[in-house]
């Protein structure tokens, strides 16, 4: 049986690790190549990595790190950050990576979600939707620029239009309840499986296991990215790199499972 | 030395940091030269069926790869869309596959999955192997893998089928014909799972 996906979201800033709240912030955590070897030990699913300065100081991909990073990597590795272009994705597959996200870029030209759909593949490409809630109803914005820049769109709506370009996978991360760790944005979530098709993976807000389970027991399959709590242990957040074990993931997994059985 | 065939499409890398870890030397081969010290082959792919073919038709490779695989009986692995190469020809493309395993890939069903989440099949799944084959050496029981992928083979004999997964249905995740073999899932990216198998590929005799 197909499982549902358990993500570390490793941010990266200046070649280390950091964790945020609210996308403000960023607290170090260590060295994002001693964090691979660990989530390798531990046998995570698969694991995300976002460079989260390189579109707003308009760099490049640092495929340095990047062909560092995929050398260590045991489990598939998702990339994202300041990637603009079909080579952009191509070179960074070619180094050993399965799957590419992009966010700004896809939003200020749509087509490039169909140009590297062509290059890489479908299931290869990622888009990242940063979600913001409004003041006034339930309704949410799509961000840029590490939260700071309103797009004037709804994520639902970008979310089914990235799926109909060719994206292979939308991941919806709350500005608002990123490093929070009070729980997934459930209506949020809800809204965007609603309207799309595509393996979608929930970003920002899990605090405790039980979050992930509730996310997996509404959904069944989907992917549950975790920030925080698989970087951090207790009150005081000390740095501490934890995973759950395969026996709570195929535990969890069987709680989505029996939920969804007709 | 087991050579991995690199025309321009395929995760070369990957495979290049598994057998490192594993101690097992490899060789990348870009042209038919590259494949002369070569007693085994590994046919990468990623992204569009049609193009993989074009680029592996074009990068010469080919023509010295079939001769060993088919000729001398070169033991040879497809894995992802490389997998779907061995087959005759593809729902995604135009162009003829290379025929080493014969059947078709075929797009999942996408009525045929119930939750929401359809195409592409991506994550960890159970793998079962439904004849006994030196590649599953170990995975007998309990292995899982990580598949990405909308596109499965459908092999014309039964017999070529070396493991089923479940996707709305059971499919062939893993085929063989004597020295030929192909796997669906990324073993390159499905931590000891992954490596077991490889290991199993460069020990085959």
């Amino acid at each position: 049986m197909l499982r549902p996906r358990f993500i570390p979201c490793l941010l990266v800033r200046n070649k280390g690790l950091v964790k945020t709240v609210r996308f403000k912030d960023g607290k170090y955590v260590g060295d994002p190549i001693n964090a691979v070897k660990i989530f390798n030990e531990k046998e995570a699913d698969e694991l995300m990595v976002l460079d989260i300065d390189a579109t707003s100081q308009g760099r490049d991909p640092d495929y340095t790190m990047i062909q560092r990073l995929a050398a260590e990597c045991r489990m598939p590795l998702c990339y994202g950050g300041g990637v603009k272009s079909a080579d952009d994705a191509r070179r960074i597959i070619g180094l050993g990576v399965e799957k590419v996200s992009i966010s700004a870029a896809a939003l200020a030209n749509p087509g490039l979600i169909t140009d590297i759909a062509d290059a890489v593949g479908s299931q290869s490409v990622v888009v990242v939707l940063d979600a913001k809630k409004k003041l006034l109803g339930s309704r949410w914005e799509v961000m840029t620029r590490n939260g700071t820049t309103g797009t004037g769109l709804c994520p639902i709506e970008s979310a089914a239009e990235a799926e109909r370009l060719g994206a292979g996978e939308i991941v919806i991360n709350s500005v608002d309840n990123d490093g929070v760790m009070k729980g997934y944005d459930m209506a949020l979530a809800e809204r965007v499986r609603a309207a799309t098709s595509v393996p979608l993976t929930i970003l920002g807000g899990v605090g405790s296991l039980d979050d992930v389970e509730a996310l997996v027991a509404r959904f069944g399959i989907i992917g549950a990215a975790v920030g925080s709590l698989f970087v951090f242990k207790g009150p005081y957040k000390a740095v501490l790199i934890n995973y759950p074990s395969q026996a709570e993931r195929d535990r969890i997994a069987q709680v989505g499972r029996h939920a969804h059985a007709g | 030395m087991i050579a991995i065939l690199d025309y321009g499409l395929g995760n070369v890398m990957a495979f290049q940091n598994v057998f490192k870890r594993l101690g097992i030397p490899v060789n990348v081969a870009r042209t038919a030269d590259d494949l002369r010290d070569a007693d085994k082959l590994i046919l990468p792919g990623v992204g569009a069926f049609d193009q993989a073919m074009t680029l592996f038709e074009q990068s010469g490779l080919r023509g010295r790869a079939e001769e060993m695989a088919l000729g001398r009986g070169v033991p040879v692995i497809g894995i992802c869309v490389g997998m779907q190469m061995l087959a005759n020809g593809s729902e995604e493309g135009q162009l003829p596959g290379l025929g080493w395993v014969p059947g078709h890939v075929r797009k999942f069903d996408a009525a045929r999955l119930s939750h929401a989440t359809r195409l592409p099949h991506m994550g960890w799944n159970d793998v079962q192997p439904v004849r006994s084959s030196k590649l599953f050496i170990g995975l007998e029981k309990d292995a899982r893998f990580y598949f990405l992928h909308s596109y499965y083979f459908a092999p014309e004999s039964a017999d070529s089928t070396l493991a089923v997964a479940e996707y709305g249905g059971e499919f062939a995740c893993a085929v063989g014909l004597e020295n030929v073999y192909g796997v669906q899932f990324h073993p390159e990216k499905s931590h000891h799972f992954g490596a077991d198998l490889l290991k199993n590929f460069a020990e085959l005799a």
